[in-house]
């Protein structure tokens, strides 16, 4: 593959998704502020601190321009942990947390519990033949689902990797492992 | 299911990079951290700088003021133990806490060994001054390392000599022989598994964060220069004179570090920070870095 993917870069495992992008032969562009968005078609918000990553991403602009190329349908992104809440239209219980509301669901921060409740397992995604090995960080899950968002992965009946569009977002962390195959996904999905 | 794995407790350390801890006493204060964009905070019942000034044993601080905190934000929630006290670490999780410091900051409670962190599923944070520190503190099972600084004084010069130590000692490692690298496992007192996996990747295999007298957005965005994956703040903000205004600041210089505009943008009108220490005023013994074996 071949194409330049920007990252989010404000905060979070930025670094992993640049590796990630470069085992697939794809150039990773830093984005920090609505200017580094040019000429770009596909976007990763990674994990890190919602809420960090929203008030950041609201100051220089950029939450507003990353929202009009996505309703333009000229931007893919995708979202993982902090970056999928971030994407999300509701977060139940934080109604003032700075977010991007391109996809139609409601999101439930930490829903698993603390960081002492984190754990790893493995995966069914649709599409793809083998497990995938999920890492859940004080991870979300997608309630609430609205239409035309579908879902690509569960977790004890709870969704954990769901797809609207040219937006993805999972609940857990890709990057952390060395399996391309969820980032190939989304390139695919993003037109490269 | 697999909890407490080592690549929970790292990849966890991984989602702080970019970011900025911050030292807090009451729910309030961490309330203002989480305001200013925190990604994490650090649960004290004192700051360092007052534990300088009030001398005395310090211990771990009172459970119920780290659940107050807990409860009062959204936010991961660290708290400190002392070197050593294996059952301060027990009672922190037992409580819940997301990560644990232990903390030459406080009173060491073992003049010998650290605690075996593997042992537990929250994982640690420990202080290193140079390599052979920071991978002792791996083999222990610590997943996330800072500098030690010289926490309390709000000068960072210490914490920028931690810095730029370990990023020399981390190229020379790249830039030996596979067969000398025994010779420097020992002389460093690190294991050689670890040394190799340096050698071999030209960084910590954690995540890294400075810490120990960072006190203005400049020395915040400093630390990143140096190549620090994020950063602690103890005493210098809410010693200063206007802690929200600073703890915003000090998280824009954090995640604009290269961009001059950004800094001097924010760098502005912040009030006064926290009154300074110099070095060369502290003796041996108030030095806190030294601890830690």
């Amino acid at each position: 593959m071949r194409g330049v993917v920007g990252v989010l870069a404000l905060q979070g495992d930025f670094r992993e998704h640049k590796e990630a992008l470069k085992r697939l032969g794809i150039e990773a562009k830093e984005v920090r502020k609505k200017e580094h968005l040019e000429g770009l078609k596909a976007l990763i918000v990674p994990g890190g601190e919602s809420t960090t990553i929203g008030k950041l991403a609201r100051e220089y602009g950029l939450e507003e321009a990353v929202r009009q190329r996505v309703a333009e349908g000229s931007l893919a992104v995708f979202g993982t942990c902090a970056g999928a809440i971030w994407l999300a239209r509701e977060i139940l219980g934080y109604p003032e947390q700075p977010r991007l509301g391109v996809l139609d669901v409601a999101v439930e921060r930490n829903a698993f519990g603390r960081q002492v409740e984190s754990f790893e397992e493995d995966l069914f995604i649709r599409g793809f033949s083998e497990p995938f090995h999920g890492v859940f960080i004080r991870a979300p899950v997608f309630r609430r689902l609205g239409e035309g968002v579908e879902v690509l992965a569960e977790l004890g009946g709870l969704p954990v990797l769901v797809r609207q569009g040219k937006v993805l977002a999972s609940s857990f962390h890709p990057e952390l492992t060395e399996d391309p195959r969820l980032h190939r996904y989304f390139l695919e999905l993003a037109g490269f | 299911m697999e909890k407490g794995t080592f690549q929970i407790k790292t990849g966890f350390a991984e989602m702080f990079k970019g970011g900025v801890i911050m030292d807090v006493t009451t729910p309030e204060q961490a309330v203002i951290a989480e305001e200013a964009g925190a990604v994490a905070v650090m649960a004290l019942e004192r700051v360092p700088a007052d534990i300088r000034a009030q001398g005395g044993v310090a211990r771990m601080s009172d459970p119920k003021i780290i659940k107050e905190i807990m409860a009062a934000v959204s936010i991961p929630v660290m708290a400190k133990v002392r070197i050593g006290h294996f059952v301060e670490a027990m009672i922190l999780e037992a409580i819940g806490v997301d990560f644990i410091d232990e903390s030459e900051v406080l009173t060491p409670a073992d003049e010998e060994h650290h605690i075996d962190k593997w042992k537990f599923k929250v994982p640690f944070v420990c202080g290193a001054r140079n390599l052979g520190e920071a991978l002792r503190r791996i083999a222990e099972g610590a997943a996330m390392i800072r500098t030690k600084g010289e926490a309390g004084t709000g000068n960072v010069v210490e914490a920028v000599r931690h810095a730029r130590t370990m990023w020399k000692e981390i190229r020379y490692v790249q830039s030996l022989r596979e067969d000398e690298l025994m010779a420097y496992a020992k002389e460093i007192g690190a294991p050689y598994e670890l040394v190799k996996w340096v050698h071999e990747h030209g960084r910590l295999p954690v995540v890294n964060f400075a810490a120990g007298g960072i006190a203005t957005p400049a020395d915040a965005a400093l630390m990143m220069h140096l190549g620090m994956d994020g950063v602690f703040v103890g005493s210098g903000i809410f010693k200063s004179g206007d802690p929200r205004k600073r703890a915003r600041a000090i998280v824009r210089a954090v995640a604009h570090y290269n961009d001059p505009e950004v800094l001097a943008e924010v760098s502005e009108d912040l009030g006064e920070p926290m009154v300074g220490i110099n070095l060369d005023q502290l003796k041996e013994e108030e030095r806190l870095a030294k601890r830690g074996w």
